[in-house]
């Protein structure tokens, strides 16, 4: 079965990077709502640096690497650690195949998950990235049992970080700089779900081609 | 809004290019991110290295210099320091002692600071992070990241960076800026929001007549918003709540008003008048105090009001010689 191979998953950042910039100005806007209104412009900063970091003809798991840690180099913030680690945990687990597969593509998503999960000390219903990314790692999973290819995959991981997105809206912020809102925070789309959801979709779009 | 500056992206470069030039006893650069003290490293002697976002100006950089930090990492505007900023600092002023990290309790500073820790080890430079989390205003920690790092941040900047200078250990500096943190709170009011430059826009509306209770120092909106008072009403709010986690009464207190960017020294005053009064009333003895821009938001209007129960020993350190472009006495 055909996995994640090194030119999509440069295609994948790049992509990632262009969704990220073109919504800059929307996931500012959403940060000033709860925290404090720089997450679109940094990370916009981070995954330009990653971009700009991109090895040339190398595997999948040595691109990953590689832009996790020039997001890491060049966010700051807590974006930087948390995408960063996400990269970098997905980019080991890919470099540990020796040819990749679908599986092994949820298996390196589970570990960006966990990464992120223990960075951010962040649990599903915490209003974070964690609410997008931890039901886009399931519905892979799921969709790849369920016999669907891997764009399929890839695609129900989108729509389902796209949902968790969505429902971190009526959640009460219990990590991060929105925390200190409390009962404030709830009615706004948390920004690190948003951009995770647009990860996310980058991914799917890149494999569909 | 207008802001002087020349592009949103160059504000922090331009910034430390403006303080180099300004202080020739710090070693800066401007595009890596790192003020250092000339002098630096000091053969044993315990480094401090502190960092966090910009827009708090004085803090951190305008605190680097004999008796405070030996380094300061500045992140971007409200953005905390990346690590390869942070272990350029540590690299650069250990000088074989060990580094203390001063770290603010904001999620992405901890971070960032706990991956440089990582990295400072490899190099095999001892690391000890003390956390500054003293914001009373932020009532349960249990369902919250934690109480922020606000105005103490300045007081164990100061008290640790004396005991460092008089040759202590760096677990003994780590201990007494550990204790001047337990021993401090702060709580801030917003009286406008601020802008942060690459954003373009005002982190929050405050309508007239409004103003922002238990703010951070990032424009982040703060524990509840509530009809503007007097000075005498917002100092009464702000000393009630750091009294009510931390009892004042019959302590000797080190106490700093401190404006939050665009509130002008006169207001400051009014509200230090307020605080004197308070705390007289309260049975509380301010015996030393700062007024002034310290821990800044950028451009917010408002005050933070901090206090630290003070020991003889605190205040020694306190009233021990500090020189840099900020605070500067006794030398």
């Amino acid at each position: 079965m055909i996995g994640l191979t090194g030119p999509a998953a440069d295609r994948w950042i790049r992509r990632a990077a262009a969704l990220v910039s073109a919504d800059a100005g929307e996931l500012t806007r959403l940060d000033a709502a709860i925290g404090d209104g720089d997450h679109g412009h940094n990370l916009d900063r981070g995954f330009a640096a990653a971009v700009a970091a991109l090895p040339a003809d190398a595997p999948a798991g040595r691109v990953l690497i590689a832009a996790g840690r020039a997001l890491v180099a060049k966010t700051g913030g807590a974006s930087g650690p948390l995408y960063g680690t996400m990269l970098r945990r997905a980019g080991r687990v890919l470099d540990d195949c020796d040819d990749p597969d679908a599986a092994d593509l949820g298996a390196a998503l589970r570990a960006a998950l966990d990464g992120v999960r223990e960075l951010g000390r962040a649990e599903e219903g915490d209003k974070t990235m964690v609410d997008a990314l931890a039901p886009a790692v399931a519905a892979y999973a799921a969709a790849l049992d369920g016999g669907a290819p891997l764009p399929g995959a890839a695609r129900a991981a989108a729509d389902a970080a796209a949902a968790g997105a969505d429902a971190t809206v009526p959640m009460q912020a219990r990590k991060g700089r929105a925390s200190y809102l409390g009962e404030r925070s709830v009615g706004h789309l948390d920004p690190g779900a948003a951009s995770t959801a647009l990860v996310l979709r980058a991914l799917a779009e890149t494999l569909e081609g | 809004m207008r802001k002087l500056i020349n592009a949103p992206g160059d504000v922090v470069s331009d910034a430390l290019r403006g303080l180099a030039a300004a202080h020739p006893s710090l070693r800066v650069d401007a595009t890596g991110g790192t003020v250092v003290r000339a002098d630096a490293p000091r053969t044993g002697k315990v480094a401090l290295v502190s960092g966090g976002g910009s827009g708090h100006e004085p803090l951190h950089a305008g605190f680097v210099g004999p008796g405070m930090l030996d380094a300061a990492a500045p992140g971007q505007v409200f953005t905390s320091p990346v690590p390869d900023q942070i272990i350029a600092a540590t690299m650069a002023v250990d000088g074989g002692a060990g580094v203390l990290h001063i770290v603010k309790n904001y999620t992405g500073d901890v971070m960032n600071f706990r991956m440089a820790a990582e990295l400072a080890e490899d190099e095999d430079i001892e690391v000890v992070p003390v956390v500054v989390d003293d914001d009373v205003a932020v009532e349960d920690s249990t369902f919250t990241a934690g109480r922020r790092g606000t105005g103490a941040t300045l007081f164990v900047e100061k008290i640790a960076g004396a005991r460092a200078e008089e040759g202590a250990d760096l677990a003994a500096v780590a201990a007494v800026a550990r204790e001047v943190n337990e021993r401090s709170r702060s709580f801030g009011v917003a009286l406008s929001p601020c802008t942060v430059p690459a954003a373009g826009a005002p982190t929050f509306e405050l309508a007239d007549g409004e103003m922002e209770l238990g703010i951070g120092i990032h424009g982040e909106p703060g524990r509840e918003r509530v009809e503007a008072g007097s000075a005498t009403e917002i100092v009464d709010a702000a000393l009630s709540a750091i009294d009510a986690d931390l009892p004042l009464a019959g302590e000797e207190l080190l106490v700093l008003v401190n404006g939050m960017g665009g509130t002008p020294l006169i207001e400051q005053y009014v509200a230090y008048a307020a605080v004197a009064d308070w705390l007289g009333g309260h049975g509380a003895t301010v015996v030393r105090c700062l007024v002034g821009d310290y821990v800044t938001s950028l451009e917010m209007a408002g005050v933070m009001v901090s206090a630290c129960r003070l020991t003889p020993d605190l205040t020694r350190l306190w009233d021990a010689p500090v020189e840099t472009p900020a605070l500067r006495w006794g030398r």
